[in-house]
């Protein structure tokens, strides 16, 4: 189950944005935002792993299920704000779905511009917003038995500081 | 209207999807949560904290008091926790 790659209209700033079962490479990533642009002098890139415990406790597997459709546009809704409000030549969003063991990807983040600052700051404004509002949710295996991830207030909070004034 | 539920909203109600047919003094979202409260256990079971679940409409979130007139597909889950 791979969704289509939804690319940009023409823009200055390519929008990649991909939610599959399969991994993501992150060195071909790049290579494939930044192509043979000299342009670009940063690219950020954040991956999302997960994690072998939780508060102490063991963590066997992750299930991520997601809203097919809602979280595509979601995602785009604000990799559309992020290049909106940061000089950014580039962006790719992946995001995985299906079940994941430790030590596996689940998402990707990568920005691209001609200076680090901007790119930086829209990697982290993207994974703050993906957090909170992109339409996924996890479920936890672990040795005490399953249950789906509680949404924590200080992820909600890292998203609130990118609210203008 | 098409409805959709995600999380441990699907697995309370029981049902991934559905078309329903609220009456017509059912407006709002909180309304219609509301409503389909009143339908069965299972969906009691799925709203009994009805602040706790988002909606969305037409795949953009929304809030309890927006009107659901036109939607053609409502979504329920609980908080997401991706990334």
């Amino acid at each position: 189950m791979t969704s289509p790659v939804t690319a940009s209209p023409v823009t200055a700033c390519p929008v990649t944005i991909r939610i599959q079962q399969d991994d993501f490479d992150i060195a071909r990533e790049i290579a494939v935002l930044t192509g043979s642009r000299t342009d670009i002098g940063a690219v950020v890139s954040f991956s999302g792993i997960c994690r072998g415990d939780e508060d102490s406790a063991k963590i066997a597997a992750l299930t991520l299920e997601h809203y097919p459709g809602m979280a595509e546009e979601e995602i785009r809704r604000h990799a559309d704000e992020a290049t909106a409000r940061w000089p950014l030549d580039g962006v790719t969003v992946i995001h995985r779905v299906g079940r994941f063991m430790p030590g596996q990807n689940i998402v990707l983040v990568l920005t691209a511009s001609q200076h680090r600052q901007a790119a930086f700051q829209a990697a982290e404004f993207l994974m703050d917003y993906l957090k909170t509002n992109a339409p996924f949710w996890k479920k936890e295996e672990s040795a005490t038995g399953t249950g789906w991830v509680e949404a924590q207030a200080r992820d909600d909070e890292a998203a609130a500081r990118w609210t203008r004034p | 209207m098409k409805v959709k539920y995600f999380a441990w909203v699907r697995e309370r109600v029981g049902k991934a999807e559905e078309t329903i047919e609220p009456p017509a003094t059912v407006r709002t979202v909180e309304e219609l949560i509301a409503w389909l409260s009143g339908q069965s256990e299972a969906y009691a079971y799925a709203f009994e904290k009805p602040k706790v679940i988002r909606t969305a409409i037409d795949h953009t979130h929304v809030k309890p008091d927006a009107a659901i007139a036109g939607a053609r597909e409502i979504a329920f889950f609980p908080p997401m926790t991706g990334g």
